[in-house]
């Protein structure tokens, strides 16, 4: 940490009151030169509300913010911009049919000759992914790259600009662990330069890894300031949450079906050669009922791709699926929906919730759909189903008839995951179901999965966070260059490292317990 | 009196405030011209009066904004409406005219059956064009727009088409139990599109389609068949609207019946608070929309204003009306107090009514 003299940007008495909702109330908060500071609190605690006060996303009720020793209040987030706090926001903001170059640059091109330079735009774009590791095209569309690429283009355009401050909302959210490493790689770099990061994010161990200081919110409040190097992970928790966690471990505890058990009985999906040319190689995969196939591999290894075939989102031009047996065809998400197959996408924003409906009709929107509009679900069920999962998954405010948008991210994530359960699929494809969400409700929903799958339902289970696979899945599915490279179980030697290897070997290199 | 306040603002934040409140201000505004603006009477068992007037007249502009709603709630639009106003009237008067006789009931039955079936034809164009071959909406139905002028030339077969029917003549300008006929078909119609929409799940999974295509298509809501349902109810009533319009003036005139009613819909949707950009639509403002609308033109001519300046007028009211609805506007002009909170971050600027 560089000198401690002097915080470069400090929050006082900061308030903001949403109808209904008081989303901060009196928070400080002050972040010091060359330091990376994590704010940290529940789903719906405020964080991302003080971010967006503060660089003029939202106007300020109350309180006061200082940068550099001068009285600021931005009035809109390119003011904050000029000024030199430099933001990523939580749901990326970007335009996906303009090209990453281009959203890099956008609002702040470099000229030549009072014209637009495309090539110094393209050359530093690359320059500037290069320094994340990443190698991709740059004249191509953002939105034909994974939601990870994404939020990796949106860190480059933040780090372009010559910031003193520089905020990165759930940067890591949908990263692997080699990106987050690569990230931080970075972060470190800024820190030397004396640049000042807010940081936000739901993984503890990240914060150790990464933070100097950690700033707690609950509830819209402020719980305390600690230097991380003083706080226990379990004060952490308790601070974040209010009371302790034990639900982790009661995960742990409970028995999953032996692999051998549930493969003698026979599949809900087999597939034969399923593939899409330019998006994933011909695959075979069986997922039986009460099983739990976990996914891992590397950004843009395919998993996504698998579930997106799975669930007719792309069409397939090779191979076939096999449902309890049958061929079918699942041309489309419909047809897929009519075989009881449910796909909560990793994309909350772009493919998952209609945001300016509300709670109750986005997670009533596919169980209306497969039902078709001539038999709208009477308000009693609808109410009924919806007080069910707002509970079960913790989802907080807990009223039905808010715009979806008006949600914290970690709920509107409860809301989309809430959406699938309600169908009662016999397959639930799960891309990225805890992304920004919280370790208590994380938790829960882990159990959640867990407990459905012991009553028969077949889950394809995707996330970056390797443990979380591990912990939930009977079988993990390897995949490397858009290829199905490995089917290893989850017996008691498969660890983090082994699929490590697995991904890195593009084959299993410990003895052969592919399938 | 806090009482009061809170009741206040619940009012004013209320979505049908602003558009109810300056239909309000332009009957007030006439009644100040014409003191007896507001005057309704029963003369040979009919109803009477400036107000009945603007029910009377804006009845079509209603039925069809009524389905230009549904199209723009998907994202779309429809310009075709005008020309599909000038078919359907045509093709209605083409059949009375050739008929023996004029008047009678079942002949104008089949006239209007014939009018309604082909309004339905062309709507399910639009939606073949834009669900089926996927062409934006705004060039979809604007090859309709412009050939649909043709089509109506060719049932007119140049000319105007008069005729002299006491049946027909009921749709636009008949009464029935006091009542303007053409306003009970206005009233039916919206209690048939509110049903639609409210007591079916049409309107939200038209709402979740314009507002989220992709995230609906993953829901599994069938976004085609839901388009091609909105065109095909938007050209039926656009369709209604041609009869009404053809009847109240007895005859039907391929070039000029129903003229620029696309824009005057689209206004009135607007106006409505229903967004351009789809999504959440509100039936009850564009009702509002198209009676303000109506407002508008009886004024002109009640007050008096020249006609060469009567464009100018309305454009100026709607930029008003526009303006006012803006929630960014209000908080610069009427000044300081706290702004209603941005319902996008990051776009604090964005007007919810593009004027
Ligand atoms: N635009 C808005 N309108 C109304 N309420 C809002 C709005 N934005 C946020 N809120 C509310 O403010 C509170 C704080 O939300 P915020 O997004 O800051 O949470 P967060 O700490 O970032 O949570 P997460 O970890 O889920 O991202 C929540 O209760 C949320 O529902
Ligand atoms: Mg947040």
């Amino acid at each position: 940490m560089a000198d401690m003299s002097e915080p470069v940007l400090t929050m006082t008495g900061i308030g903001k009151q949403f109808p209904g909702v008081r989303a901060l109330d009196g928070v400080d908060f002050r972040l010091f030169p060359g330091e990376v500071h994590a704010l940290m609190g529940e789903n719906g605690a405020g964080k991302s509300t003080l971010i967006k006060v503060l660089t003029g996303a939202y106007s300020i009720d109350s309180g006061d913010i200082t940068l550099a020793g001068h009285p600021v209040r931005f009035g809109s987030p390119l003011q904050a911009q000029q000024a030199g706090v430099s933001p990523v926001y939580q749901e990326i903001n970007l335009c996906a049919n303009l090209s990453v170059a281009e959203n890099i640059f956008i609002g702040r091109q470099p000229r030549r000759f009072g014209r637009i330079d495309w090539a110094a735009i393209r050359r530093r774009s690359r320059d500037l992914l290069r320094r994340l590791r990443l190698d991709i095209d740059v004249t191509a569309a953002l939105g034909t790259y994974s939601l990870a690429v994404q939020q990796m283009v949106a860190i480059a355009r933040a780090i372009d600009i010559e910031a003193k401050v520089l905020i990165l909302d759930e940067p890591t959210s949908s990263l692997d662990a080699t990106e987050v490493q690569q990230l931080f790689d970075v972060m470190r770099e800024l820190k030397d330069e004396g640049v000042a990061i807010l940081f936000v994010t739901h993984f503890l161990d990240q914060v150790y890894e990464i933070a100097d200081r950690i700033t707690v919110l609950r509830n819209g409040r402020l719980v305390g300031e600690y230097p991380t190097a003083e706080m226990s992970h379990v004060d952490l928790v308790t601070a974040m949450i209010g009371k302790e966690l034990s639900t982790l471990e009661q995960l742990e505890e409970e028995q999953r079906p032996e692999l051998s058990a549930l493969e003698s009985g026979s599949p809900f999906v087999e597939t034969v050669e399923l593939g899409r040319k330019g998006s994933i190689a011909p695959f075979d995969l069986t997922i039986h009922p009460g099983e739990v196939v976990g996914l891992a591999g590397l950004l843009g290894s395919g998993r996504t791709e698998v579930a997106r075939l799975l669930f007719g989102a792309d069409r397939a031009d090779h191979g076939r699926v096999l449902l309890d047996g049958e061929a079918v065809a699942l041309r489309t998400p419909r047809a897929a929906m009519a075989h009881a197959i449910a796909y909560c996408s990793e994309n909350r924003r772009t493919e998952g919730l209609v945001e300016e409906l509300t709670v109750r009709e986005n997670i009533v929107l596919a169980l209306q759909a497969v039902r078709g509009w001539t038999r709208p679900i009477p308000r009693r069920v609808q109410d009924e189903l919806v007080a069910k999962y707002i509970s079960a998954l913790q989802i907080r405010p807990a009223d039905p008839d808010l715009p979806v948008r008006n949600l914290s991210g970690g709920n509107q994530q409860k809301v989309l995951l809430a959406r699938w359960l309600i169908t009662e699929p016999k397959l639930l494809i799960l891309d990225e179901p805890t992304r920004g969400i919280d370790v208590g409700a994380k938790a829960e929903i882990q159990k959640l999965v867990a407990g459905l799958s012991r009553d028969g339902l077949a889950v394809l289970f995707i996330s970056a966070e390797l443990e979380e696979v591990l912990r939930l899945s009977h079988k993990v599915g390897v995949l490397r260059d858009r290829r199905l490279v490995a089917q290893l179980a989850n017996t008691d030697d498969l660890d983090a490292d082994r699929v490590l290897q697995t991904i890195a070997h593009g084959s299993d290199a410990a003895s052969g317990a592919a399938s | 009196m806090t009482r009061f306040t809170a009741a206040a603002r619940t009012a004013v934040t209320h979505r049908l405030f602003w558009p109810a409140a300056v239909l309000a201000v332009l009957v007030l505004g006439n009644v100040a011209f014409t003191p007896n603006f507001l005057h309704i009477e029963v003369r040979n068992g009919h109803l009477y009066g400036s107000l009945i007037d603007i029910l009377r007249l804006g009845a079509p502009l209603v039925v069809v904004s009524l389905g230009m709603t549904v199209v723009i709630a998907t994202r779309g639009i429809d310009l075709s409406v005008g020309s599909t106003i000038a078919i359907s009237g045509a093709l209605a008067c083409l059949v009375i005219s050739d008929s023996g006789d004029q008047n009678s009931v079942g002949g104008v039955l089949v006239a209007v059956g014939l009018a309604l079936a082909l309004s339905l034809v062309l709507g399910l164009w639009n939606g073949f064009l834009v669900a089926g071959i996927g062409i934006q909406p705004i060039i979809a139905t604007l090859i309709l727009m412009v050939g649909g002028r043709g089509i109506a030339q060719l049932i007119t077969d140049g000319q105007i088409i008069t005729i002299n029917s006491d049946p027909y003549e009921l749709i636009g300008g008949g009464y029935l139990a006091t009542f303007p006929f053409s306003v009970l078909v206005a009233v039916v119609m919206i209690a048939l599109t509110a049903f639609l929409a409210r007591r079916t799940a049409l309107g939200v999974l038209i709402e979740a389609t314009g507002g989220n295509a992709e995230a609906s298509r993953l829901a599994g809501i069938r976004a085609r068949g839901i388009m091609v349902m909105v065109y095909l109810f938007c050209g039926l009533c656009a369709g209604i609207a041609g009869l009404m319009i053809s009847s109240n003036v007895h005859s039907a005139d391929g070039n000029n019946a129903g003229l620029w009613y696309e824009l005057d819909a689209i206004l009135a949707v607007v106006i409505g608070g229903t967004s351009l950009g789809g999504g959440r639509f509100s039936l009850g403002g564009t009702v509002l929309g198209a009676l303000i609308i109506q407002a508008l033109s009886t004024t002109v001519y009640t007050v008096g204003i020249p006609p060469e300046t009567t464009m100018l007028f309305k454009a100026v009211v709607v930029t008003v009306v526009c303006l006012i609805q803006s929630p960014a506007f209000r908080a610069k002009v009427f000044g300081r107090r706290p702004r209603p909170t941005p319902t996008t971050p990051a776009e604090p600027a964005k007007i919810e009514v593009p004027a």
